[in-house]
C-alpha cells in the first residue's frame, strides 16, 4: 500500500519535450511509472521516444488516455498556467516540480485548484515515489526500497540523504513525498500525515521540516491529536541566521517565529522522536517500531 | 529583494499614496539643497537595509539647510550593522497627531495577501503582534477579487473615527494593495501612517520587499537592487547564480540543495565546528558553478577548511568533481578540502578525483567530522 500514487497511476507529463521534462520522463519510464501521455502545445500527434503520445493540451491527453495524475516540468513563467490547465482538465493529482514561481501566482492558483477538487503537490518540490510501483518527479529511484515507512519532507537532497540511510539499513518506504520549499504549497505536512495514518501499508512516519513558517508546528499539533503511528522528525536550519532566506523561498526566520527551536519544541511536545542528525533516523525508527 | 525607503516611497507615490515631499541625496551638498528647497525642519534618514537606524544615529533632525549639510556629512559613510551608508533621504519633519501601522504581507498559512492594521503604530509591530495581538486587525484578501470596497472601509474604521480620515485611509488601503500586486511584493508596509493636526492622512515611512521570483519577468524592478548594500561575497554569488549567505565560522560549505545545505551547517555545529557560510549550488550540474563557489569561499580569510557535500540526483557528481579539479588548476586553494559525494555517477567522480590525488568520502557524518577537525587544527 501507499499514498497518492501506485502502480495504477496514469501519468501525463506537462513539458515532456523540454530538457528537464524529457530527461526525467526517461527516468520515470525506466522506473516503471505508467507514463501514458505528454503535453507540449504545438507538438500534438508526435510521439516521445516512440512510445508516449504527445498532445497539445492536458484536456486532450486526459480524454485520450484517462490520465489521473500530471507532473509539471515547465519553466517558471508558464508553470502557474500549467497548474490551472491540469486542474481545469479534471486531473485529480498535480505535481509541480518547477522552482521559481512567484508567490502571487500561487495565491491565485490555489483557490482554483481547490474549486476543481484537485490535489497539488509542490511547487518547487522533488515529487513523490512509491518504491517499486511508481515515481512522479525527480527523486532518484535507486536510493529507495519498498517497505512500510512513510516519509514527508520540505526539501529534495536532504530527503535523499535520509532515504539513503533507511534503504541501506533495510528499512523500506511505503511512499516518500517532497512537498516543496515555497511559502505557498498545495499539500502540507498534515495532508500527508493524515494519508499515512490512514494507509494500512504504513507503520511509521518520518517528517523532515526546516525553518520558516508554522507548518511543522501545525503538523506537531495534528500528530498529537490524530496520529497513532510512531513519528520521527528532523528540522534543518538550526544554525540559520534570522531574516535571511536560506535558499528555499519559504526557509526564512522572521522575527522570533519560524525558528528551529520553536519547531523542535512543538515536535517534542507531540511525542515526535527528534533526529539530531540525518543518520539518527534508523536508530529512532528501530526504537519506535 | 529589499528596497530602500526612498525606492519604496517612489512606488507608493506612483500609486497616489499621499506622502510628504522628499528626495534622496548621495552627498552632503545635495542634502543641503534638498533641505533648502523643502524649507523648514527636515529629517535626514540613512538608506540601509538594517533595522534600528534611529538608535544607530542614522536618523537626524535638521532645523535648517546648514544642519542638513552637517548631519548628512555625519551619516553618509557611517556604518550601520556593518553596512555603509551611501545615500540619505531628506524629508520634511511632519507634525503628527496620531500614528498607525499599515502592512500587507503574503501570508503562507491563508495563502493570501493579508492586511494588518493597528492604531498602535510607529513602533515594532512584531512586538505588538506577540504581546497584544488583539490590537491588530488582520484581513485576508482573496486575490481573485482584490480588495473589496467594504474591506478597505473596515480596515480604515479600525484606525479612525473621523469619516473624512476613514475615507482617506480606505483609499490608501486600495492604493497599497495595487502597489503590492502590481510589483509582486511579499511585503508592503507603511509605518507610521500618520494624521496631521490639520487632519490629513499621510504615509511617513515605507518598506517594500519584492518576491525574488518576480524579478525574472520584472527586470525593471531588478534594476532597483543596490549591490553596494550587500555583503560583496553575496553579491558575487548572486551573479554566479549561487544561493549564498556569509556566516561567521571557519568551515566553508559547498552543498547541493537548500535543505541539505542547512542540515550540513547544523552537522558542522553538532561536531563542534562553526559554518562559514550557507551555499547551495542548485540542482543543475555545472562545473563552472563549482569554480565560482570555491572562489567565493576561499576569498573569506576566516575559512580554514572546506567541505563539499553532494548528494547526486539531478546533480551529477562527476560534474562537481570536474569543477573541483578545474578550480584547483585555476587558482591555489590554500586550505584543506574534504569531499563527500554519493549518488549519480559516483564511480566516475571518484576516478576523476583520484586521478589528481584527491579522495572522496561517501558518508556525510564522517566528512563533517573530518572537516571540523581540520579547521580546528588550522585555526
Amino acid at each position: 500500500m501507499s499514498i497518492f500514487i501506485d502502480r495504477n497511476t496514469r501519468l501525463v507529463v506537462q513539458g515532456i519535450t523540454g530538457r528537464e521534462g524529457a530527461f526525467h520522463t526517461r527516468q520515470m519510464l525506466e522506473y516503471g511509472t505508467g507514463v501514458v501521455a505528454g503535453v507540449t502545445p504545438g507538438k500534438g500527434g508526435q510521439q516521445f521516444e516512440s512510445r508516449v503520445p504527445i498532445f497539445n493540451t492536458v484536456a486532450d491527453a486526459v480524454r485520450a488516455t484517462q490520465a489521473n495524475c500530471s507532473v509539471i516540468y515547465v519553466p517558471p513563467m508558464a508553470a502557474a498556467g500549467a497548474i490551472f490547465e491540469a486542474a481545469d482538465a479534471g486531473v485529480p493529482l498535480i505535481v509541480c516540480i518547477t522552482e521559481g514561481i512567484p508567490v502571487m501566482h500561487m495565491s491565485r492558483v490555489m483557490p482554483f485548484v481547490r474549486s476543481r477538487g484537485a490535489r497539488l503537490i509542490g511547487p518547487n518540490c522533488p515529487g513523490l515515489i512509491t518504491p517499486g510501483q511508481s515515481k512522479v518527479g525527480i527523486i532518484p529511484g535507486n536510493i529507495c526500497a519498498p517497505g512500510r515507512v512513510g516519509l514527508v519532507s520540505r526539501s529534495g537532497t536532504l530527503t535523499y540523504e535520509v532515504v539513503n540511510h533507511l534503504t541501506r539499513s533495510d528499512i523500506g518506504q511505503s511512499t516518500c513525498v517532497g512537498i516543496g520549499g515555497d511559502p505557498i504549497i498545495g499539500t502540507d505536512f498534515i495532508d500527508c500525515l493524515r494519508a499515512f495514518q490512514d494507509d494500512p501499508g504504513t507503520d511509521a512516519i518520518v517528517v523532515i521540516g526546516e525553518i520558516g513558517g508554522t507548518d511543522e508546528q501545525n503538523a506537531a499539533a495534528f500528530v498529537k491529536e490524530k496520529v497513532t503511528k510512531p513519528v520521527v522528525g528532523f528540522i534543518a536550519g538550526q544554525t540559520a541566521p534570522k531574516g535571511r532566506r536560506m535558499g528555499h523561498a519559504g526557509a526564512i526566520i522572521s522575527g522570533s517565529s519560524g525558528t528551529a527551536e520553536e519547531k523542535l519544541a512543538a515536535f517534542k511536545a507531540a511525542g515526535i522522536s527528534i533526529m539530531r542528525r540525518p543518520a539518527d533516523v534508523v536508530e529512532l525508527l528501530r526504537k519506535r517500531m | 529583494m529589499n528596497l530602500h525607503e526612498y525606492q519604496a516611497r517612489a512606488l507608493l507615490k506612483t500609486a497616489g499614496i499621499p506622502m510628504p515631499d522628499g528626495d534622496v541625496a548621495s552627498t552632503p551638498t545635495e542634502a543641503e539643497s534638498i533641505a533648502r528647497r523643502l524649507g523648514g525642519t527636515v529629517v535626514i534618514k540613512a538608506q540601509v537595509h538594517a533595522g534600528g537606524r534611529g538608535k544607530a544615529g542614522g536618523v537626524k533632525l535638521a532645523r535648517n539647510p546648514g544642519e542638513a549639510l552637517d548631519h548628512a556629512a555625519e551619516i553618509l559613510g557611517m556604518s550601520i550593522k556593518g553596512l555603509e551608508v551611501h545615500k540619505v533621504l531628506v524629508v520634511p519633519a511632519a507634525d503628527i497627531a496620531s500614528e498607525s501601522y499599515l502592512g500587507l504581507i503574503m501570508d503562507r498559512e491563508s495563502q493570501k495577501p493579508v492586511f494588518m492594521v493597528s492604531s498602535a503604530g510607529g513602533i515594532d509591530i512584531e512586538e505588538v503582534a506577540a504581546k497584544t495581538p488583539e490590537k491588530i486587525l488582520r484581513l485576508p484578501v482573496d486575490p481573485t477579487y482584490g480588495l473589496l470596497p467594504h474591506q478597505a472601509l473596515t480596515l480604515a474604521f479600525a484606525l479612525y473615527r473621523d469619516f473624512n480620515q476613514v475615507k482617506a485611509a480606505a483609499r490608501i488601503m486600495e492604493q497599497l494593495y495595487t502597489v503590492f500586486t502590481s510589483n509582486g511584493c511579499s511585503l508592503a508596509e507603511i509605518n507610521p501612517l500618520v494624521t496631521t493636526p490639520a487632519g490629513q492622512v499621510l504615509a511617513l515611512d515605507a518598506k517594500v520587499v519584492i518576491d525574488d521570483n518576480e524579478l525574472f519577468w520584472r527586470p525593471d524592478l531588478g534594476l532597483l537592487r543596490d549591490d553596494t548594500a550587500e555583503e560583496p561575497s553575496e553579491a558575487a554569488a548572486r551573479r554566479a547564480n549561487l544561493s549564498f549567505i556569509k556566516l561567521e565560522g571557519n568551515v566553508g560549505c559547498v552543498v547541493n540543495g537548500a535543505g541539505l545545505a542547512m542540515a550540513t551547517m547544523d552537522l558542522v555545529k553538532y561536531y563542534g565546528g562553526e559554518p562559514a557560510n550557507f551555499l547551495d549550488i542548485g540542482g543543475s550540474s555545472n562545473p563552472e558553478k563549482v569554480v565560482s563557489a570555491l572562489k567565493i569561499i576561499t576569498s573569506d580569510p576566516n575559512v580554514k577548511a572546506i567541505l563539499f557535500n553532494i548528494f547526486g540526483g539531478i546533480t551529477r557528481t562527476d560534474d562537481v568533481a570536474n569543477g573541483i579539479v578545474a578550480a584547483t588548476r585555476q587558482f591555489k586553494v590554500k586550505v584543506p578540502i574534504v569531499i563527500r559525494l554519493t549518488g549519480t555517477n559516483e564511480a566516475e567522480a571518484i576516478k576523476i578525483l583520484e586521478a589528481v590525488g584527491m579522495r572522496a568520502l561517501s558518508d556525510m557524518d564522517q566528512a563533517v567530522e573530518q572537516v571540523v577537525r581540520l579547521a580546528r587544527e588550522a585555526a
